[in-house]
């Protein structure tokens, strides 16, 4: 079992391995009645010349954990950016292929970007919540979509994300105070309340926990099974074992091209390409 | 899917278009002003660099002129000259025999038309005696009805009929021409717009900024070195540090009440002079340039401090050899900045008295002279249309010092950022 | 003595000395004292040193002489002749020292000033020799005991960098020096026009026509000293400089740093510097030759007469002369908004202008703030284009067509002219002064203890 052989190192957590295996197998036999949220068909990124990504192919299943991983500089995080266009911000950026959301290609002339954006939700590696208040971070979302007419009812989506996010117990007390003024992953859980207040289909992560200690990023970790129920999980990672104990379908990117894509299962277990193989085994990374 | 809510997502849009078109319009409001204010001042400007002339015979008789042998320079300089000019031009104009018309056509000339034979006689002594052709510069109405900024007709008209109508024959025969004016850059002030010129005014500037330079880059430097590399901690120098830049944004007028009650009211430090000018304007220029060379000091990085102090060097060794050399350039671009800054400041010069009219160019910094800026308030102050172009085209000059001021700063800037790449 | 002849003392016996150090550093009769702790180099700076240091500072005890020895005594030869002094003693001895060195002609002088003239023209040439002499004295004596005292043992370097240390410490303080002068100055003249005009008939007096007589048994006799209509003036000007300057500059800095492609960015920004390089006389210039025209055929298009040195003409060049200074600085603000938070809001499906409106702008808020307290002292210290552009007549109004003046102009045009002895109306020109360093500085220090807490936050 060369998964458990890598993860064992990590002494705190093997009976948490286990569960997750179990989990993990679990999720595995819903896999076949499981639909598709986002296909990427051949899609390359170019940095004015410079190509980045390279004929990416990949499929995204509905309310499960897709995890990316690669060594640095892979191209991971920018294929991510490329879900929810966050590469246009970019100068110099262009982007050739196709990738749908929901069967709509999501680089059509008729999408609005904004809009796009609002159904694919993204967390940044390090937290960045508002200089604002707690509250005005959760509130933002829904009051610049217009998700909500009232006062009360923008209350009421700001407390339903905090506690989705887990976050409300700890903060309930002091929702306009600075939010700036939270723990590391408490500001991390702050930015995924954000990001799910205005209901997103999919959730981008890249590298949500790389900032923080081992203790927030298991909450990190267990905050993403529960959101997993209603929402598809995109991350990026660095941790392998991250992406062993969170996911259910890993692409492994390598020097810009997609080098292997399967379930996480089978990737760990038993990669089919030499340069998964000797990624995971540890051979360089 | 992507499409829902379409009304308000279209008024989202809306507004980012606005906001969008608000910073555009405010750019181009920036720049078009700029562009206005240039293309006003070179259209005002450019013709003052040129100004018409009259082409004269003029006798040189000795007599006239009143001088004897020998024919020294200074003999000659205070030969009289004035008939002479005036004898060419009735020439020109046999019919012309009244007393009062005689001096409605010499207004046709300006007062430095016998300076310039005075001038021609001092360079070519050999000339006595003999007739020559010379252009004299015609007086500034004429010059500016030349350059049609004056009207030929309408109210408070400034021509008579028949001065016109000389100007215009006068014209016909080709004895007036539009020359290059090096008057204009190579003289000193003068009440009379055609023979008033910058050079005085761009000596005082350079003798004040050199002077400001001699003595705000060493203090600057100075200052900048003890408070980056050797100051402790304290309170005194967190003053010195608060103090240093609430200086930078006194305003200049407070600086010309400084000079003016204790440079000149008190040390009795020579009033007018580029020297006093040169130290209010260096006591302005000091906190740039310790801000500037401190912010480039702090970029030295510290490996270079460390590596110096290992070879056993001393902190002073270290600073002066390895830091300082480093930092230079910066310095030099703040230091530039600075300098061009003190080029264009009008208002202390004007309180301790460089506004006084004066009608050479200084030899040394403690000689009482105008400088650049001053010189604009004054020609800008001055009634006469005449002084309209030369006010434009001394903004032109002291605008073109300052591009290659900061051009010299840019290109300072760019070779030491290549040097480090 | 002339000064050239003394700067010629100056710069041969720095030479020498430094040339005979060093020789006496590198000779081989030195050398073979044993290993030197110093090179001989420093050696020389050393006796450099104690050459130069001792001639400053008899050059600067000159200076000192000069208004403490020559100047009483050329004014008692005046009081003698019959002149009583003034308070303001300073205008009459700088006349006399005028004609003296050939600035002033000596037609219009009376004879008592004549003799007073002459008394100043034979102490000052038994001073400058005196002053020689004294020069000579102490850098040769500096140096000899300099050059006596090195050795191969003697810590030349230690003692110039002892000396450059305390170099340095001294220039540091030159800009608390200047700070304290321009207080002493400014309140030493202040507290003398005060003894002519209450402090508070100066601040809340609505009448200022500052024409007193000129005669000095007339002193007081007329005037009106209250500044009110200049800080009206001054007030109105700036406010209309910043309507026009904050939109400008600050939409300019949120399109440059949020919107412009590089490009853009490269070409425009160094158009912006050359607005902010622009002398403000030139700007002065530009509001009376060609803005102020345009404004007057404005309000004459809607049926407003407007002066032809209206406020609304001064205002809007200098808000032009200020939008780069806001721009600038709050571009800089603007730019240190960490691009984490831009991404965090455009990722939530902001458009770019609600992510600067919602988030960029409040959090650069502080700092936009500061920018503009210091444009704010900027337009109110402003001299020259107030000076070009507005009038000098104090009016108390708030119509932007019509004529004020400022703080700054009436500074300027009392002090312009040929300076009245002891006159309220030169030294109310010091009050002003006063009024606004006091104003500027306080507005300085907010604004730049506001940047500089922001400054640490996004650090």
């Amino acid at each position: 079992m060369m998964n458990y052989a890598i993860t064992a190192d990590i002494p705190d957590s093997n009976d948490n391995i286990v569960r997750q295996m179990q989990d993990s197998m679990r999720s595995k036999t819903s896999d076949s009645s499981a639909d598709i949220k986002m296909t990427a068909e051949g899609v390359s990124v170019f940095y004015g010349e410079e190509q980045a990504l390279d004929d990416i192919n990949i499929d995204i299943h509905s309310k499960q954990i897709t995890a990316l991983i690669g060594p640095s500089g892979c191209g991971k995080s920018t294929f991510l950016r490329c879900l929810n266009r966050m590469n246009d911000v970019i100068d110099g950026c262009r982007i050739t292929g196709r990738i749908a959301l929901d069967g709509e290609d999501i680089y059509a002339p008729s999408v609005d970007v904004v809009s796009l954006r609002s159904h694919v939700g993204m967390v940044f590696q390090k937290p960045n919540p508002f200089p604002k208040s707690i509250f005005e971070n959760v509130a933002y979302g829904p009051k610049i979509h217009g998700l909500a007419k009232t006062q009360d009812e923008i209350e009421e989506i700001a407390i339903k994300s905090l506690k989705s996010a887990g976050l409300f117990d700890e903060v309930k007390d002091r929702l306009h105070a600075p939010a700036t003024g939270l723990s590391g992953g408490q500001q991390q859980r702050l930015c995924i309340a954000r990001a799910i207040s205005i209901n997103p289909g999919v959730l981008l992560m890249d590298e949500p926990c790389s900032a923080l200690d081992p203790i927030a990023t298991a909450r990190i970790e267990d905050l993403m099974w529960e959101l997993k129920e209603n929402i598809t999980i995109i991350i990026v990672t660095h941790s392998m074992q991250q992406a062993s104990r969170v996911s259910q379908h890993t692409g492994f990117f390598h020097m810009g091209v997609m080098a292997e894509v399967g379930t996480t299962e089978q990737i760990f277990q038993n990669p089919v390409d030499p340069r998964t193989r000797d990624y995971i085994t540890g051979r360089f990374g | 899917m992507l499409t829902t809510n379409k009304k308000r997502l279209r008024k989202r849009h809306r507004a980012e278009t606005r906001f969008r078109a608000y910073g555009v319009l405010s750019l181009l409001v920036a720049v078009g002003i700029l562009f206005t204010l240039i293309y006003s001042i070179v259209t005002h400007g450019y013709s003052a660099f040129y100004r018409t002339t009259l082409l004269l015979d003029i006798e040189l008789d000795p007599e006239r002129i009143a001088v004897s042998p020998p024919y020294s320079r200074s003999a000659l300089m205070q030969g009289r000259y004035s008939s002479l000019v005036k004898r060419g031009l009735y020439a020109l104009f046999p019919e012309v025999t009244d007393r009062r018309d005689r001096r409605e056509l010499t207004a046709l000339l300006s007062p430095g038309a016998e300076l310039a034979v005075r001038d021609y006689l001092i360079d070519h002594p050999d000339s006595l005696g003999t007739t020559i052709v010379l252009e004299v510069p015609m007086s500034s109405d004429y010059d500016q009805l030349y350059k049609e900024h004056l009207p030929r007709s309408g109210e408070n008209l400034r021509f008579s009929e028949q001065q016109l109508q000389w100007f215009d024959r006068l014209l016909q025969e080709g004895r007036i021409r539009y020359r290059f004016n090096t008057q204009f850059l190579f003289g000193a002030d003068s009440r009379y717009p055609e023979l008033a010129g910058i050079a005085g005014a761009v000596v005082g500037s350079f003798y004040a900024l050199l002077v400001c330079f001699l003595l705000s880059f060493p203090l600057g430097i100075a200052a900048a070195t003890y408070l980056e590399e050797f100051a402790p901690k304290t309170r005194l120098t967190r003053i010195i540090e608060a103090n240093i830049n609430n200086l930078a944004a006194v305003p200049s007028v407070i600086f010309g009440l400084l000079g003016l009650a204790i440079f000149l009211n008190v040390f009795g430090l020579p009033r007018s002079t580029p020297l006093v000018g040169g130290i209010v304007l260096s006591l302005m220029t000091l906190p740039t340039i310790i801000i500037a060379t401190r912010a480039s000091i702090r970029s030295v990085s510290p490996g270079i401090r460390q590596a110096g102090l290992a070879m056993g060097a001393s902190p002073v060794q270290v600073v002066f050899h390895h830091v300082l050399p480093v930092a230079l350039p910066g310095t030099l671009t703040g230091t530039i900045i600075g300098l061009a800054q003190a080029l264009g400041e009008t208002a202390p010069l004007l309180m301790i008295g460089m506004v006084a009219f004066i009608a050479n160019v200084p030899a040394t910094p403690l000689d009482a002279s105008a400088a650049l800026p001053v010189q604009i308030f004054l020609w800008a102050e001055s009634a006469e249309r005449g002084f309209v172009e030369k006010t434009s085209a001394a903004i032109m000059v002291i605008m073109m010092f300052l591009i290659m001021m900061n051009l010299l700063a840019v290109i300072i800037r760019s070779k030491t950022q290549s040097k480090v790449e | 003595m002339n000064s050239i002849q003394l700067i010629t003392i100056f710069i041969v016996l720095t030479a020498s000395a430094g040339v005979l150090g060093w020789r006496r550093a590198s000779s081989p009769a030195f050398l073979q004292q044993g290993r030197s702790r110093s090179r001989a180099v420093y050696h020389g700076s050393y006796t450099v040193l104690w050459c130069t240091v001792p001639m400053i500072i008899v050059a600067l005890g000159w200076l000192l002489v000069e208004s403490w020895v020559i100047r009483p005594a050329v004014m008692q030869t005046l009081a003698l002749g019959g002149v009583q002094p003034t308070a303001n003693i300073a205008f009459q001895y700088l006349e006399i020292r005028n004609i003296a060195t050939g600035v002033l002609p000596d037609t219009h002088a009376s004879d008592a000033v004549l003799i007073a003239v002459e008394r100043y023209k034979s102490l000052s040439s038994i001073a400058s020799n005196i002053f020689a002499a004294l020069l000579l004295v102490a850098g040769v004596s500096g140096f000899l005991y300099s050059y006596r005292r090195i050795s191969a043992k003697f810590p030349a370097r230690e003692q110039v960098e002892k000396f450059v240390r305390f170099f340095l410490l001294a220039s540091s303080t030159v800009a608390i020096l200047t700070t304290l002068s321009i207080v002493m100055a400014l309140v030493v003249e202040a507290l003398l026009f005060f003894k002519h005009v209450p402090l508070l008939d100066f601040l809340f007096g609505t009448k200022w026509s500052p024409q007193v007589a000129i005669r000095a048994d007339q002193v007081g006799s007329s005037g009106a000293f209250g500044a009110i209509p200049l800080f009206a003036g001054t007030l109105l000007i700036a406010l209309i400089a910043m309507l026009v300057a904050v939109p400008i500059g600050l939409f300019s800095a949120i399109f440059l740093s949020e919107y412009a492609r590089p490009s853009v960015r490269h070409t425009i920004k160094p158009m912006l510097e050359i607005l902010a390089g622009i002398p403000t006389v030139v700007y002065g210039f530009f509001a009376a030759l060609t803005v102020a025209p345009l404004v007057v055929k404005a309000s004459a298009a809607i049926g407003l007469s407007a002066s032809s040195e209206s406020a609304l003409a001064a205002g809007l060049v200098m808000g032009v002369m200020i939008i780069p200074f806001i721009s600038s600085l709050s571009d800089d603000v603007i730019s240190a908004i960490p691009t984490s938070l831009r991404l965090g809001s455009l990722a939530l499906g902001a458009t770019r202008s609600e992510t600067i409106r919602k988030v960029i702008l409040p959090a650069a808020l502080p700092g936009i703030m500061g920018a503009i307290l210091l444009a704010v002292s900027r337009a109110i210290g402003e001299t020259m284009i107030v000076v070009m552009a507005a009038g000098l007549a104090a009016n108390l109004t708030a119509n932007p067509l019509e004529s004020v003046t400022t703080v700054t102009a009436q500074i300027v045009t009392i002090l312009i002219g040929d300076q009245e002895f002891d006159s309220p109306k030169t030294l109310a020109a010091f009050a002003l002064g006063l009024t606004l360093f006091c104003v500027t500085l306080v507005l300085n220090f907010v604004a730049l203890k506001i940047v500089s807490t922001y400054e640490e936050r996004y650090d």
